[in-house]
């Protein structure tokens, strides 16, 4: 079975709002950026297209109508994927591994600015007879999940906090992050209490942007460019859709997607073999949870290390040193390329001022937020 | 399939069964409310319509006038490198008599819609609109139609800019 | 095929199709799971991954139904994925099933597609206002039986096909349902009756149209390997095929589907076809409407522009026909629950290659079968080609 490498990266964004563009033009943008990096035609050059997208952010019923011509994948091989791009990602990689393709683009954008109701449109995903007539807003879930979290680990608040204060912090370093900044500790913990007890500062604000992604089959790889970034395993898992049924302290969803990508991978201690993580940290807590059940570290312990710089950039675990989403915007179903992107930049070395130094190993994860259980984990590597 | 097993899932309603409350039921309408952005093509096509023009963009290479119109190519995958009017004419590529609202209610009278192929645009590139001013029975495939515009203070750069397309005489050379 | 992993089904089930059934998406999404894995005598805990197909979230009235559904599919604490591609998503579905065997990544998969159109109230056709462009189309009213007209109106235009050459598809459909224990709609028609329905928006009249639907099939996928040990009489998947044309479709000739065509060519140069109409024993091509299944026997190259129709008049499209083509019945006949009917089809042919389809077994000794969808903006092709 072929080895699987991305080749080329492009994207667009993120920022708070992209209005001069239409989806159209922000996704051949980066589609654009992407093929040039990859030195490939699409017209001519690649198997497969791959686009993930939901309805409902959309706008659209069957958003795949839309996407074929601004990737110039007309009359070519598409589909969408109504997920994550991590998910995307999983289906791209597993076409290459059938050996009936050789490349295949990856498609993952967020036009949030065009819906003006998307926390209606979330609480819309909520079980239609039995929780979504309880009215309120959506994210009350991820309230209930902090604090049950909180209450099993003993992590605290400030844990939390800390969380907000680093990715920000090191968004500022990232082109493409739209909400880097330098913010305190109390700054976080005085913010409005939202949902109790997750603070206003600590949930992920969405922004606009795409990324489109080139992959390619081993021999092709090659060819190609002399930067391979290789998909080494692929986890994901949906753990239940119900909220009465599920665990709500331990991310299930993360941690058996973690294991399945881990197996393929051959990592067996992730905390020493992982370089760099990318976690999704919709939530500044997620963050925390989501590095437990990824095991970089024991249950419980994931806010004491941010808390002791362990996961800062310079640390000895750099968590998502793009800022990761509370920093870089909540790009919808993009959210997993965003973390993909920072993954591929570091291992080649890309990644300027925010370079982690000695990098061979990265993990990229992504959690499809409220009300979802389902995670996505790969883990790539710069040596095959 | 058929002799193993017996009995197939699945119990029918009828209609009935919910408006009189036979069965128990929630009802939700979605708040899902958008504003996309029209972007660079078609923001540039909507102004044009409000002074009652129809712009295409054209590609150097595949030489095609291109209508709607867009900024990249999508046979080429290239920027398009240019703008065009095309006429407010064109002709009937195919067409419907349609008794159905957008909701599937009945109508009394039918929309007449059509794909029409614009003049001066490369060929077949058809937008779709309505037609008026024309006996449903006398529409033909290849007829000449022109746009009628809405009044100038009416129009708002919408694709209703155009009221519809009516049938136009054949022109004596 | 040498080096590459050949996957197989060994296990299919449907519940039945209905304008408006009881169950909830989730629990149709069960009861074809369970009937498949009973077929298939396996169970949940052999299912290594399961891939969903559904349509338009507007339909059952949730966001992000994949998830929603997840449980009734089957897919507790399991990897899960949701694809769609308008209605081509229920052919679809077990090509993405396929490619995570095919790919060594697991063993099995779990092929689920599940609609319940019936939950947009009181018409399913709201949910379809939405597939328009929202600054081009939508402000126009748009309805979606006006592009099947004006496609429909353009094939025949260019061919010089007249209604009752077409009506005989939904005919001899319906009459072919009557044999389907699912169906909806299985009835004695005439071309007469076709004629005579009422005109929704010419040349498309009530009989051209299959109707809204609620409804769920599923097949079990797995390996070569595990297939030897489950059964001796495996169905092959030898053939995937998909294509999507463009956005623009006013910018293209609609007589014909290239983007069938293109997907049909994918699957057959996978399946090592040369000569479709020789080596297809029988088809389920997508029929929405009863143009569509000409157009798409075209596309598939099944015969010639413009010739499908004239087969049809001849019976070669019977079940007892040189080519049966829709002998469940289709979408006109069993119901068109958008993503569970495209994967109906391909239970069917299952059913065929295994001499298993009951009163609606074909003659002959079947061995090569396809099912096609057709989906979006008259603009997406998926074909599957099945082997004993």
């Amino acid at each position: 079975m072929s080895e699987v490498a991305i080749v080329g990266v492009g994207c667009v964004g993120f920022q708070p709002i992209l209005p001069e563009l239409s989806y159209k033009e922000l996704m051949y943008e980066a589609a654009v950026k992407a093929y040039d990096d990859a030195g490939v035609d699409p017209r001519k050059d690649i198997d497969v297209f791959v686009t993930c997208a939901e309805d409902y952010l959309e706008g659209f019923s069957i958003f795949d109508e839309f996407v074929p011509d601004q990737l110039g994948a007309v009359l070519r091989h598409l589909f969408t994927v109504s997920g994550d791009g991590l998910l995307g990602l999983a289906n791209a990689y597993m076409l290459i591994k059938t050996g009936h393709f050789d490349t295949v683009v990856l498609e993952a954008h967020s036009k949030a600015s065009d819906l003006l109701t998307l926390m209606d449109v979330i609480a819309f995903a909520l079980d239609p007879v039995l929780n979504r007539p309880l009215g309120g807003h959506p994210y009350y879930v991820a309230g209930m999940e902090m604090n049950r979290y909180l209450h099993d680990t003993c992590t605290t608040v400030e844990q939390c906090a800390q969380v907000v204060v680093k990715n920000k912090k090191n968004a500022c370093g990232n082109p493409y992050a739209a909400y880097g900044a330098n913010i305190t500790l109390d700054q976080v913990l005085c913010s409005d209490m939202c949902f109790y007890p997750l603070k206003k500062l600590e949930i992920s604000t969405p922004a606009d942007g795409c990324v489109v992604m080139v992959l390619a089959s081993e021999k092709v790889a090659e060819k190609l460019t002399d930067k391979p970034v290789w998909v080494k395993g692929v986890g994901w898992c949906t753990e239940t859709p119900n909220l009465e049924t599920r665990d709500w302290s331990k991310a299930v969803d993360t941690r058996l997607a973690a294991e399945m990508a881990y197996k393929t991978a051959k990592i067996h201690n992730p905390r020493k073999e992982i370089d760099l993580a990318e976690v999704n940290d919709l939530f500044a807590y997620k963050e925390l949870q989501h590095m437990e059940a990824l095991k970089l570290c024991a249950y419980g312990e994931a806010g004491k290390l941010t808390e002791e710089g362990v996961t800062a950039r310079n640390g000895e675990l750099p968590v998502n040193p793009s800022g990761g989403l509370l920093g870089m915007g909540y790009g919808l179903e993009a959210s997993g390329t965003e973390k993909l992107l920072e993954v591929v930049l570091q291992l080649r070395g890309e990644a300027g001022r925010r370079q982690v130094s000695n990098v061979e190993v990265g993990l990229a994860h992504a959690w499809r937020g409220i009300p979802t259980t389902t995670g996505i984990a790969a883990v790539l590597s710069n040596v095959k | 399939m058929s002799e193993k097993i017996k009995n197939y899932r699945g119990e029918a309603l009828k209609s009935a069964d919910i408006k009189e409350g036979r069965v128990p039921t929630e009802k939700c309408r979605p708040k899902a409310k958008f504003a996309w952005s029209a972007g660079i093509a078609i923001g540039r096509f909507l102004e044009e319509l409000k002074k009652a023009k129809i712009i295409a963009s054209t590609c150097s290479k595949c030489g095609r006038i291109m209508v709607p119109p867009r900024i990249y190519c999508e046979n080429c995958f290239k920027p398009t490198d240019g703008w065009k009017y095309v006429k407010d004419t064109g002709t009937i590529n195919t067409y419907s008599v349609s008794y159905l609202a957008a909701d599937a209610t009945r109508l009394k009278e039918p929309i007449l819609v059509a794909i029409i192929d614009l003049d001066g645009a490369s060929e077949g590139m058809g937008i779709i609109h309505k037609l008026g001013e024309v006996d449903k029975e006398k529409i033909e495939f290849g007829m000449k139609v022109r746009a009628v515009w809405k009044p100038k203070e009416e129009r708002v750069g919408s694709i209703t800019d155009i009221k519809y397309f009516k049938p136009v005489k054949e022109e004596t050379p | 095929m040498f080096g590459k992993k050949r996957v197989a089904i060994v296990g299919a089930g449907l519940t039945l199709f209905r304008r408006r059934l009881k169950e909830t998406g989730k629990e149709l999404s069960y009861e074809a799971s369970k009937m498949a894995l009973d077929a298939a005598g396996m169970e949940l805990g052999d299912m290594q991954s399961v891939v969903m197909g559904t349509a338009p979230d507007a339909f059952d009235g949730v966001h992000m139904k994949g998830e929603y559904l997840a449980d009734g599919a089957g897919a507790y604490r399991k990897p899960y994925t949701r694809v769609f591609v308008g209605g081509g998503t229920g052919v679809f579905t077990p090509l993405a099933g396929w490619w995570h065997v095919a790919s060594g990544q697991f063993d099995s998969c779990l092929v689920v597609a599940e609609e319940k159109m019936s939950s947009c109230y009181p018409h399913p056709q709201f949910a379809f206002t939405t597939i328009f462009d929202p600054i081009l189309e939508r402000p126009l009213g748009m309805n979606l039986i006006w592009i099947f007209a004006l496609e429909m109106h353009r094939y025949m235009h260019k061919h010089g096909i007249k209604k009752e050459d077409i009506a005989r598809v939904s005919v001899k459909n319906k009459g072919n349902a009557l044999d389907h224990p699912c169906a909806q709609l299985g009835a004695k028609i005439t071309v007469e009756d076709v004629l005579n329905s009422e005109i929704m928006a010419w040349p498309v009249q009530r009989l051209d149209v299959s109707p809204t639907s609620d409804g769920a099939s599923a097949l079990v996928l797995v390996s070569e390997d595990v297939a030897k040990e489950v059964t001796d009489n495996p169905v092959w998947i030898d053939g995937a095929g998909w294509c999507i044309d463009s956005t623009h479709w006013t910018n293209r000739d609609l007589y014909y589907p290239d983007y069938v065509e293109c997907a049909a060519r994918m699957a057959y140069k996978m399946a090592g076809i040369k000569n479709p109409p020789k080596e297809i024993d029988v088809a389920e091509p997508y029929d929405p409407f009863d143009y569509k299944e000409l157009h798409h026997m075209e596309g598939l190259l099944l015969c010639k522009k413009g010739e499908a129709a004239k087969l049809t008049a001849e019976g070669v499209t019977q079940r007892d026909g040189d080519l049966p083509i829709n002998p469940s019945g289709g979408l006109l006949g069993v119901g068109n629950p958008i993503a569970a009917a495209g994967l109906m089809k391909v239970c069917e042919i299952f059913w065929q290659l295994r001499g298993e389809a009951g009163k609606r077994q074909i003659p002959g000794d079947p061995r090569t079968g396809l099912a096609q969808a057709w989906g979006d903006l008259m603009q997406y092709g998926s074909v599957i080609v099945l082997r004993r």
